[in-house]
């Protein structure tokens, strides 16, 4: 695994406080393509094939479950 | 503008005479070694590197004409050199339409360019246009000259039957049917190939829902030789464009149209004329007068036969695998697999190789297919994105590629035809030295500019013979012995045309007998190979890299010959 999942943060409250408010006042559709850019800046920062696809799978499986949770 | 030819010959008009075969009057059917079984671009590429390494060939074509309307018109760099090798490559540079340079657009912004042969010295550009009646025509006039080519017009295959060491094919004439017995039947007849039919067999893979419209329009413009592609252009919203040139004064206009386009409507002159219309305002093009030359709406898909050989049946071209058009990955991929079963078929014809070569064809092309495939399937999930979220990303990767260059990467307007590197091909001798560079066992040879004995500048490619392998030796000490232990070790096992690479300047180096020496007048041909004095890089006949070596001996070099040739 080198995808790190462990906290790695420099100021974790600042980074979300930061996030959502890149997110104000955008309509929807809007917010949707600011996070598919971020995620496209982001996934090119790393660079690293194998960490992308253990982010990508990490991020499936947390979904996968939370729906199938939420379905139970 | 215009382009020199001498007497134009209109290849859409032409009509090949249908002759009757001395083959239709036989008590039982005539045997041949090879036939080959549609006369595209694949077929006559493959008769004609038949004919060249001495093997007769029957060439059988259910028309009587070339291909109608301009179809493929992108033909890459390693076909020119194929086709330089077949003898017609001169006549498809003199009359294409030479380009290496592509811009991509978003709305109406240019996004970036490309340039597909970033580096000099190679004879031929990354690709040239050329509708495809002038490239079979071409074909067709080199395949005449060649007296073990028996090209049969309006000869249809309606039957085939298998037996163990040869295959029995039903032929349909004017004169009615006739029965032909082959060796080895090569089907290069399309998508629609019949006897992919006739053997029960499928290709499988992905459709896209989706159609695209290409209008060739014939006007007077000056504009530069570049592929132009649009991502949602504001004269064609949410849909791509791509603009190519042709010769004759013709440029290809491919409209993305969206599934629910109606084929028959969109077709009408009457509708495409106001959408080139439209197109042509947003350009510097805005005021050409334009005629229609030929369009056609089509929709398509990324598959292939699980395996391109049936018993003594050897698909290539279409017959074999379809891929979407973005890419020009078709008719590329065909000729490649054209001329890499053509050497394997000649040295089984001339018993210097089994069944077992010819089993390599399809593990290797289909690996082509696979690349060829993977590429033109990402290319049309970006260009024709089928889910919301699909589409997001896509625009925002596009939206992203103006400001920085990382998006760039990821806009995909079709990654553009290079042979495959056959990775893990079976023939291929692994490396057992350290090398630099590209040209791996199993790539495709690099061109490179040289000079030959008599002072004339050259390129490499032109050095390498059809039907046999060509050894490169870098110049160094010992040279002369391994010169010497090559020629013995290739033996009676496979032709060998030993080449000697020396450096320009290098104190007179003495001649060898039976060897030809190449002046690396640039330094690119050492750079491009990483050939250190001494080293040997052995090529196939279709000028793949099998083996190299950095202190070759004659048991390594043996033994890669017959493994390149399935010996074992």
């Amino acid at each position: 695994m080198t995808l790190i999942t462990q906290p790695h943060f420099e100021a974790a409250d600042d980074f979300y406080e930061a996030l959502i408010d890149a997110h104000r006042d955008l309509p929807a559709d809007q917010s949707h393509a600011l996070n598919a850019k971020l995620v496209l800046l982001l996934a090119n920062h790393v660079g690293d094939t194998q960490t992308l696809h253990e982010a990508l799978a990490a991020a499936r499986a947390s979904t996968l479950k939370t729906n199938a949770a939420t379905a139970a | 503008m215009p382009h020199g030819s001498a007497a134009a010959v209109d290849y859409q008009k032409t009509v090949f005479p249908y002759r009757r075969s001395p083959d239709q009057d036989t008590a039982g059917p005539a045997r041949h070694p090879v036939v080959v079984v549609g006369a595209g671009p694949v077929g006559l590429a493959l008769a004609i590197d038949l004919a060249l390494q001495q093997v007769p060939v029957v060439l059988l074509d259910n028309d009587d004409r070339l291909s109608s309307g301009s179809r493929a018109i992108c033909f890459a760099k390693r076909t020119l050199e194929i086709f330089d090798r077949l003898g017609c490559g001169e006549a498809m540079m003199a009359k294409g339409v030479s380009w290496n340079l592509g811009k991509v657009f978003f709305r109406d912004e240019q996004l970036y360019q490309f340039n597909l042969q970033p580096e000099s010295g190679h004879e031929r550009p990354a690709f040239i246009n050329l509708q495809q009646y002038y490239v079979e025509g071409f074909l067709a006039e080199r395949a005449a000259q060649l007296p073990l080519i028996d090209l049969r017009w309006k000869n249809a295959v309606t039957a085939i039957e298998q037996h163990a060491d040869h295959a029995v094919l039903t032929v349909d004439t004017p004169d009615g049917p006739y029965r032909l017995s082959a060796a080895h039947v090569a089907a290069c007849d399309g998508s629609k190939s019949a006897l992919r039919r006739l053997l029960g067999q499928e290709s499988h893979g992905r459709s896209f829902r989706d159609r695209f419209l290409i209008a060739d329009v014939k006007m007077k413009a000056d504009f530069p030789s570049e592929r132009w592609f649009w991502f949602d252009p504001p004269f064609h919203p949410n849909q791509s464009v791509l603009l190519h040139k042709q010769p004759d004064d013709v440029w290809r206009i491919d409209f993305q149209l969206g599934w629910d386009a109606d084929p028959e409507v969109e077709k009408r002159p009457e509708n495409i004329v106001p959408r080139v219309r439209t197109m042509l305002a947003h350009t510097a093009m805005k005021d050409a007068e334009f005629e229609l030359e030929w369009a056609s709406v089509y929709t398509f898909a990324c598959l292939r036969m699980d395996s391109f050989r049936h018993g003594r049946v050897l698909f290539a071209g279409d017959s074999a695998h379809g891929v979407s058009p973005f890419g020009a990955r078709g008719a590329n991929s065909g000729v490649q697999d054209a001329e890499n079963l053509a050497w394997k078929l000649a040295a089984v014809f001339h018993g210097r190789a089994g069944d077992a070569l010819l089993a390599s064809y399809g593990p290797e092309r289909e690996a082509a297919a696979d690349e060829n495939i993977r590429n033109s399937t990402r290319a049309t999930d970006f260009i024709t994105p089928k889910s919301e979220v699909s589409r997001l990303f896509r625009d925002a990767t596009l939206e992203l590629a103006k400001d920085h260059a990382f998006a760039r990467t990821l806009v995909n307007s079709g990654r553009l035809s290079v042979p495959a590197t056959l990775h893990g091909s079976a023939l291929n001798t692994p490396d057992l030295d350290h090398f630099e560079g590209r040209l791996v066992p199993g790539a495709p040879c690099a061109d490179a500019p040289i000079v030959v004995v008599d002072g004339r500048p050259a390129w490499l490619l032109r050095q390498l013979p059809s039907g046999s392998f060509s050894a490169l030796l870098f110049d160094g000490p010992g040279t002369a012995a391994t010169a010497a232990m090559l020629q013995d070790a290739a033996g009676d096992i496979a032709p060998l045309q030993v080449l000697r690479v020396v450096t320009l300047g290098a104190p007179g180096v003495p001649a060898l007998p039976g060897v030809r020496d190449l002046v690396d007048a640039e330094g690119l041909l050492t750079q491009r190979f990483d050939g250190a004095p001494g080293t040997l890089v052995l090529l196939r006949p279709d000028q793949h890299v099998c083996a190299r070596w950095r202190a070759p001996a004659a048991a390594a070099v043996k033994a890669a010959l017959k493994r390149a040739l399935a010996l074992h």
